[in-house]
């Protein structure tokens, strides 16, 4: 486990990753005053600024020092990992559209659209597996909308449908 | 006797019934689904559990919780590929059993020693009981300052060979709980002018984003994998009289998996590791180690499935979770108002021991469930794993949105889905973010309020168990250095 976790660091990208995050780590320590209050005569411990110093002051100390270690270490730089984030990306994507058409068509045919489309985009071609697809959308929505009653709002477009079956959309799906 | 009737009592439910039955069966199949795990399964489910009743939805995540260890075993066996992570060294000796035409060997092996450490766990946990309910009151703010810090330390160091980087994630993690409106003095801390931090970051929002989303973009951009196993044929409840033959290695197991999940910030992969480095020294066959050795696998299984309910013990009692999952667990608690915590067992015992009575209720039923379905099981582990992925996307945002129905939760979950991505990929350190922020928490809190009573820095380790946890801090931070500087000494020398 050990080892395991020595060799990570010497894989490609890893260091750029560590520098972004202490870069990140530098910019919020500059930040420090101007976003957090220091109250004069307040004890120490008491100060709103004090547990935001530690954590931005322990997230530049330990990943400078991290630097320091590790710079020697040549892990290069491989392009394709770009590529595999930026994969993670169109995902991240994928997710947010889903999150913005849920409340416009309801969360039953958003999801249900999305698992099928999502599995057209992972390569499923074959009926089964689109239906399998489909089926997890509508699994989803039945246990955790209609029957744990988690709080998912109605879609806009179940406005347009008729009195009953406008409450029981809302309701259940 | 009363007390064990009041407990009954609150778990003698459909409901609680219901919930133990489901959190118990999905943790296994959940388990047995290579890349989900518990901790993805219980960031998407805490939310779905909060309009439940604190037992209820509790009973669903201690559910899976303790029994998606016993569903990882089986990918772990018979394909070479651990269910759950803690399950990985169960593959070096379960599939060169299952090479050897042993599977069904190894699968009872691993259910008997996994239900051994389960219920050592929580006899241990039972038998304490009395002296938590003891101690408990003793801890006061600073007492529970200490022992949160002594977590932090702990979940640092345990990272070995990366304890920078687990320090920077863990500062990255106390940063992130003091975004927002600070209660003291009412003043913003790094919101930048925005109102959408006014709130804060929501733990389960980075939970769901570093344990769900983010695996479920790691199982959507690789390649897809298909496994198949072949079917199990004959009973499984022999590895119970193999399990007699290793006893002492089983009760060593169990008792590391005890002590180890006692100390918060160890947990699981500490537990085995030193279960299966004992095992080794002592057998008469250290050879087969490795090589498909049932004391190897006894091992692994025992101490692992030991964790869970010792790691209840500093959340109970004291309120500090010591890894991931009883982070969660401890927002469902704060949720439903009941603090764990001294109070808690001054208060509410009842509750504590349904708690313990449902870990063991839920063991039976995993038992239960794998001796009669491990077949049907099989099928899950065929699921292709980028569908798996689908799967897990979409529940995740369940999980996020109804919460607070908030895109912006949402956006912060998928950005926070993104950083545990390469994490990931990287194998950095994600767990010290989330214990960081909820320990930060603690010890911000503790902290305040203990300062009142403090006029001098030496009053603030005048109590005995204050002092007692000062005195281990530094014990484990002067061992440590003595660890280090004794390997530059080595290294420094090897390479005259």
């Amino acid at each position: 486990m050990t080892q395991h976790r020595e060799e990570s660091i010497h894989r490609p990208g890893v260091q750029i990753f560590i520098a972004l995050f202490v870069l990140f780590a530098i910019f919020l320590l500059s930040q420090l005053a101007a976003e957090t209050r220091f109250v004069p005569n307040g004890k120490l411990v008491e100060q709103p600024r004090f547990w935001p110093a530690i954590g931005v002051l322990s997230m530049v100390c330990f990943g400078l020092a991290q630097i320091a270690l590790s710079w020697r270490v040549k892990a290069g730089w491989n392009p394709g990992e770009v590529a595999v984030w930026l994969r993670a990306f169109e995902y991240l994507i994928w997710f947010m559209v889903y999150v913005a058409v849920v409340p416009v068509l309801g969360y039953l045919a958003t999801t249900m659209a999305f698992t099928i489309s999502l599995a057209l985009r992972q390569g499923y071609r074959d009926v089964r597996s689109l239906g399998a697809a489909a089926l997890l959308g509508l699994a989803i929505v039945l246990v955790f909308k209609t029957g744990l009653a988690v709080k998912i709002p109605g879609g806009a477009v179940y406005e347009y449908l008729p009195g009953p079956l406008r409450n029981f959309m809302i309701v259940n799906f | 006797m009363e007390l064990l009737g009041s407990a009954i009592l609150i778990l003698a439910r459909w409901d609680v019934v219901a919930a133990l039955v489901v959190g118990s069966v999905g943790g296994v199949i959940i388990g047995a689904i290579p890349g989900v795990g518990a901790a993805v399964a219980i960031a998407i489910l805490l939310p779905a559990t909060f309009s439940l009743d604190p037992i209820v939805g509790l009973s669903a995540l201690l559910g899976i919780y303790g029994s998606s260890m016993y569903g990882g075993a089986i990918p772990a066996i018979l394909i070479n590929t651990p269910g759950t992570a803690v399950n990985a060294l169960t593959t070096y000796e379960g599939t060169p059993m299952t090479e050897r035409g042993e599977a069904r060997r190894a699968l009872s092996l691993a259910y008997s020693a996994s239900f051994y450490g389960a219920v050592f766990s929580i006899v241990c946990l039972i038998l304490l009981s009395p002296v938590l309910a003891w101690i408990a009151p003793m801890f006061g703010s600073r007492e529970i300052f200490l022992a949160a810090l002594l977590g932090v330390i702990l979940v640092v160091l345990a990272h070995r060979g990366q304890i920078l980087l687990a320090g920077m994630m863990a500062g990255f993690g106390i940063w992130l709980n003091t975004i927002g409106l600070e209660t003291l003095q009412y003043s913003q801390r790094y919101t930048f002018g925005q109102t959408w931090l006014s709130g804060g970051v929501d733990l389960i929002v980075v939970v769901l984003g570093l344990f769900a989303i983010s695996q479920a973009f790691v199982l959507l951009v690789e390649p897809d994998k298909r496994a198949h196993a072949e079917p199990i044929t004959g009973g499984l409840l022999s590895g119970f009289k193999e399990l007699a033959v290793y006893k002492r290695v089983a009760a060593a197991s169990g008792s590391f998996g005890v002590m180890m999940g006692m100390i918060p910030g160890v947990g699981e992969f500490t537990a085995q590791f030193l279960s299966y480095t004992y095992a080794q020294k002592t057998s008469k066959t250290p050879e087969a180690f490795g090589k498909g050795s049932p004391e190897g696998l006894i091992a692994s299984e025992t101490a692992n499935n030991a964790v869970p309910a010792a790691a209840m013990i500093p959340l109970l009692a004291l309120g500090i979770p010591g890894e991931a999952l009883t982070a969660m667990m401890l927002s469902v608690f704060y949720v439903h108002n009941v603090i764990p915590g001294p109070g808690l067992f001054q208060n509410q015992l009842d509750f504590v021991v349904a708690i313990y009575l449902a870990l063991l209720v839920l063991n039976v039923l995993v038992l239960v469930f794998l001796l009669f379905s491990t077949n049907i099981l099989l099928k899950v582990i065929e699921i292709p794993t980028r569908f798996i992925g689908m799967a897990v996307l979409t529940l995740s945002f369940v999980g996020v949105y109804s919460l607070r129905n908030s895109a912006i939760d949402c956006a912060m979950a998928a950005g926070f889905g993104i950083f545990g991505f390469i994490m990931k990929r990287f194998s950095l350190p994600i767990v010290p973010i989330i214990l960081g922020m909820v320990l930060g928490g603690i010890m911000e809190n503790k902290l305040r309020t203990s300062m009142m009573r403090v006029k001098t820095p030496l009053d603030f380790v005048d109590r005995p168990i204050a002092f007692m946890l000062f005195l281990i801090i530094i014990i484990v931070l002067a061992s440590h250095a003595f660890g280090l500087w004794r390997g530059f000494k080595t290294s420094r020398e090897s390479n005259r």
